[in-house]
């Protein structure tokens, strides 16, 4: 069997929106599971209080990294054949540091306000409310954005492909990286412990 | 905050019944997995941001079609005809809120209220809400994805925007984390 089985013709249009669906409640139940309801506990990443956001996103990334490599190794899935989304470095580095001003503002991004929203939080729905109307002034903005939007096009690029650097060393320096930000993090919670919205309520050595 | 009103919020929490979130390393491990399942079933990653984008192409096409036929970043939401509900992220993002309402209610946490911190209003948090939204909603228009489409999914594919854009992300939270601090904490 050759995967991705979509892109392998295995079932067609419908059944993959059924397969949305599914894989959307796995995606919304553990983002909930991990406390991403939660705005303050995701914003308590950026003062070094509750290092969740980068734990589990890490964990998110070599878990399915490490998967997808070996995967695409033993000759299971064809990596080519998953969907890249284009880089074009200008506008994602400008859009990265936007987004990252609103999460700090709001205390989500979009993915988590929708778990928010879903479990009955006020913020969570006005977040979700704040995300349509930033798109909206997107769409009707774009001819002015165009050029930003279509600058430094670089197509369909991975590290491996842009540095030369072998995919399977760039893997193990991924994961290398990880573990050291869950050092570090498991460091600054401590350091913070007693402190308003840290995941550890009280200092160890009190 | 002081000791009386965290004893307090304890004590609340307590009442609530409640159960604690997932140690996060576990989550990350689920969430990975969930990840890797759309890579090898659907050849693609997950998204949020996508989502509303169609949605918000579909209403302006409900209300003002003319309108949306002018506007070449909207006009291509409809090429060939398809209608842009019929999309694999808003199907997806469906998945999130069902999954995210499943999660808590198994664990006692669907209930009506603000997350804050002690230092602002109810009122306050919910304009900084929407502003960050809105923020968010526009950067991820730019950046051509949000958290999931890109952090996420794109790091997972050693993407070199999805990667350029992850490192953005935290640096633009991280630089106003100082200037928001009256919010949170």
């Amino acid at each position: 069997m050759n995967a991705p089985f979509f892109k392998y013709g295995l079932f067609g249009d419908n059944v993959s929106l059924i397969i949305a669906f599914v894989i959307g409640i796995g995606f919304g139940f553990f983002l909930e599971r991990a406390g991403f309801g939660n705005g303050k506990k995701l914003a308590m990443q950026f003062y070094f209080r509750d290092m969740s956001v980068l734990k589990v996103m890490f964990t998110a990334i070599v878990t399915a990294m490490l998967g997808v490599y070996y995967l695409s190794v033993i000759g299971f899935i064809d990596l080519s054949l998953v969907y890249l989304v284009p880089t074009n470095i200008l506008p994602q580095a400008i859009g990265g540091l936007i987004l990252g001003f609103g999460f700090v503002i709001g205390g989500y991004c979009p993915g988590t306000s929708c778990v928010s929203a879903a479990t009955g939080k006020k913020d969570g729905i006005v977040y979700v409310i704040g995300v349509f109307l930033g798109i909206l002034v997107f769409d009707e903005f774009f001819p002015l954005v165009k050029g930003l939007y279509n600058a430094t096009p670089m197509g369909q690029l991975t590290i491996a492909q842009w540095s030369n650097i072998p995919y399977g060393l760039l893997v193990f320096a991924v994961v290398l990286m990880a573990i050291g930000g869950f050092i570090a993090a498991e460091w600054a919670e401590k350091k913070n412990a007693g402190k308003e919205g840290s995941v550890i309520p009280e200092r160890m050595d009190k | 905050m002081s000791e009386l009103t965290q004893t307090a919020e304890i004590k609340k929490a307590e009442t609530d019944k409640a159960k604690p979130y997932w140690n996060p390393y576990l989550s990350g491990i689920g969430l990975g997995l969930v990840l890797l399942l759309a890579f090898i079933v659907m050849g693609r990653g997950l998204g949020a941001s996508g989502a509303f984008g169609s949605v918000i192409a579909s209403g302006l096409n409900a209300v003002a079609p003319q309108h949306v036929n002018s506007n070449e970043y909207l006009k291509e939401n409809f090429e060939g005809g398809v209608n842009p509900l019929k999309d694999w992220l808003v199907f997806e993002v469906i998945g999130v809120i069902a999954g995210g309402f499943i999660s808590g209610a198994l664990a006692g946490r669907i209930k009506i209220t603000t997350f804050k911190g002690p230092n602002i209003s109810n009122g306050k948090r919910l304009v900084f809400a929407l502003l960050g939204g809105a923020i968010m909603g526009f950067g991820a228009k730019l950046a051509r994805g949000c958290t999931s489409g890109q952090a996420l999914t794109g790091g997972a594919l050693l993407n070199l925007g999805s990667w350029v854009f992850m490192l953005c992300v935290f640096a633009g939270a991280y630089a106003l984390a100082y200037f928001m601090r009256r919010q949170w904490t």
